[in-house]
C-alpha cells in the first residue's frame, strides 16, 4: 500500500489525540471530586494532571508540524493534520479550565459549603458523555454524531443559567455567601467554557470527514 | 470571463480514444493546471487548445472547442494565427542554436517584422516580461545555448510572448529545472497572469497547488473533476481525487 508510513503515523497522532480527550475526562472528575470531598491534596494534584496535558499536546502539535513539512500532506490528509492542531488546543484549554477549578477548591478550603453541590455533578456528568461521544464520533469518522453533541451543550448552558439564578439568590439571602458564591459561580462558567471547548473539537470532527466548516452550539 | 470553452470533447489516435467527453471552461487571465498520473490524457488535452496535435498521424478531434468566438477545429481556420494566439512552452528548454535576440524574434520576423526598431523593442519587453532582461540585456547576441537551463526555459517563454499570444499553454515548464529555476519560473507564471491565460500541465501537484488558480484533475482520458485549486487539494468532491492529490493512488 503506497503512504503506509505516512497512514501510521496518522493513525498514531489520532490515537493519542484520544488519550487525551481520556485524560480530560479524568481531570474533570478529580477537579469535581476534590470540590465535593474538599480534597485540597488531591486539588494540587490536579494541576500535575494538567501538565501531563500539556505535554501531550506539545508532542502532538510537534508532530502534526514535521508531517506537515515533510510529506506534504493533502485533501483529508491536510485536513486531519490541521484539525489535530486544534483539536489539542481545545483539549489542552480544558485541562486548565480544571486547574481553574482546583485553584477555586483550595481557595475554598475546608469552610461548609453554602449550597448542596447537585447542578455541577450534574454538568461533569454531562460533559464526560459529551466527550465520550466526541470521541466516538472521532473513532468512527461520524459527523452526524458530533453534531449531536452540540445539543448536549444546550443542557450545559442552561444549568449553568440556574446555577448562576440560584447563588445569587443565596447572596440576597446572606451576604456572607458572597465569597464562597462568586467561587461556585466561576465554576459553573469553568464547566461551561469545557462544554464549549469540546463543541469546538466536535466542529473539526466534522470538517475532517467531510470538509465542511460548521458552527456547532 | 470564460477565454477556451470546451464542450463534450473526444480525441481519438487511431481506435485508442484518449479523451473522453471533456468539458470546462477556461477562464481569462487566470492559471489553470492539468494534473493527473502519465497517460491520463492531460498532455493530449493542452495540445488539443492549439492543434498541436493535428501534427500527430491518425489523430481525430471531435466536439466543440472555442477559444473565445471562435470555432478552433473548423476546416478553415489558420492554424500558423492559432498558434500565435495560443503560444506553447515545452517540457525541456528548447532555443533555436542562435543567439538570444534572434530567438525572440524568430516568430515577429517571420510574421513580417523587419524594422530593426520594432523588433529591438519587442526582444526588450518580451524577455523583461520573462524576467529575463536584467541577465540577457548586455549578452543578446550571444547563443542562446550558453543560458542555464532555467534561463533557456525563460528564453522559450520570451519566445512565446514576443508574438503577442493571449494563451500561454505550459507542458511541464520546470521538470528538467532545478528548485532555484523552478521557483524563478513560477514566480514568472504568477506576474504573467495579470496579461495572460496559462494553462499548465504539471506532475508536481505542489506546483499546481502553488501555482494555479483553477485545476482539473484527468484520469484515463476522463475528466474527474474541475474546480478552485484550493478545493481540489483541501476537499475535493471525488474519491479519486483525493487519492491522487493525497499520494495514494494505485
Amino acid at each position: 500500500m503506497i503512504r503506509e508510513n505516512f497512514d501510521n503515523d496518522i493513525k498514531s497522532l489520532s490515537s493519542d489525540v484520544l488519550r487525551m480527550m481520556d485524560m480530560t475526562s479524568n481531570i474533570l472528575v478529580e477537579a469535581i471530586r476534590c470540590l465535593q470531598e474538599q480534597d485540597l491534596d488531591g486539588a494540587r494534584n490536579v494541576f500535575r494532571l494538567d501538565d501531563e496535558i500539556d505535554s501531550l499536546m506539545d508532542y502532538v502539535e510537534e508532530k502534526c508540524i514535521e508531517l506537515i513539512a515533510l510529506q506534504q500532506p493533502a485533501a483529508k490528509d491536510l485536513r486531519i493534520l490541521f484539525s489535530l492542531i486544534k483539536m489539542v488546543t481545545d483539549l489542552e484549554r480544558m485541562g486548565d479550565y480544571c486547574v481553574n477549578i482546583a485553584r477555586e477548591v483550595i481557595a475554598i478550603g475546608k469552610e461548609p459549603l453554602m449550597k448542596e453541590l447537585r447542578d455541577i455533578p450534574k454538568m461533569r456528568d454531562i460533559i464526560l458523555v459529551m466527550i465520550e461521544n466526541t470521541k466516538k464520533s472521532f473513532e468512527e469518522e461520524n459527523p452526524y454524531l458530533a453534531m449531536k453533541v452540540g445539543e448536549e451543550d444546550e443542557i450545559i448552558d442552561e444549568i449553568y443559567k440556574d446555577i448562576y439564578n440560584e447563588v445569587l439568590l443565596k447572596i440576597h439571602e446572606n451576604r456572607d455567601n458572597i465569597t464562597q458564591g462568586a467561587k461556585l459561580l466561576f465554576i459553573g462558567r469553568y464547566l461551561e467554557r469545557i462544554a464549549d471547548h469540546l463543541t469546538n473539537v466536535c466542529e473539526k470532527i466534522v470538517y475532517i470527514s467531510k470538509g465542511e466548516r460548521v458552527e456547532i452550539n | 470571463m470564460s477565454k477556451i470553452s470546451v464542450k463534450d470533447l473526444n480525441l481519438y489516435y487511431g481506435d485508442f480514444q484518449a479523451l473522453k467527453n471533456i468539458n470546462l471552461n477556461i477562464e481569462e487571465k487566470k492559471v489553470t493546471a492539468l494534473i493527473g498520473p502519465s497517460g491520463c490524457g492531460k498532455s493530449t488535452f493542452l495540445r488539443t487548445l492549439n492543434r498541436m496535435n493535428d501534427l500527430i498521424d491518425g489523430v481525430k478531434t471531435e466536439g466543440y472547442l472555442h477559444l473565445e468566438d471562435q470555432d478552433i477545429y473548423r476546416s478553415d481556420v489558420d492554424v500558423v494565427a492559432l498558434r500565435r494566439r495560443v503560444g506553447m512552452v515545452f517540457q525541456k528548454p528548447n532555443p533555436f542554436p542562435k543567439s538570444i535576440y534572434e530567438n525572440v524574434v524568430y516568430g515577429p520576423r517571420r510574421y513580417g517584422i523587419k524594422e530593426k526598431k520594432q523588433l529591438d523593442e519587442i526582444v526588450e519587453r518580451s524577455l523583461k516580461e520573462a524576467a529575463l532582461w536584467d541577465e540577457a540585456k548586455d549578452r543578446l547576441h550571444k547563443s542562446a545555448l550558453g543560458l542555464s537551463g532555467g534561463q533557456q526555459q525563460r528564453l522559450c517563454i520570451a519566445r512565446a510572448l514576443a508574438m503577442r499570444p493571449e494563451v500561454i499553454l505550459m507542458d511541464e515548464p520546470t521538470s528538467a529545472l532545478d528548485p532555484i529555476a523552478t521557483s524563478k519560473i513560477e514566480d514568472l507564471i504568477e506576474t504573467l497572469k495579470e496579461n495572460y491565460t496559462i494553462v499548465i500541465v504539471t506532475h508536481s501537484m505542489q506546483q499546481a497547488a502553488r501555482i494555479s488558480d483553477k485545476t482539473a484533475f484527468f484520469l484515463m482520458g476522463e475528466m474527474i473533476e474541475f474546480d478552485d485549486t484550493s478545493k481540489i487539494f483541501t476537499a475535493p468532491r471525488d474519491q479519486r481525487t483525493e487519492d491522487y492529490v493525497t499520494g495514494r493512488f494505485g
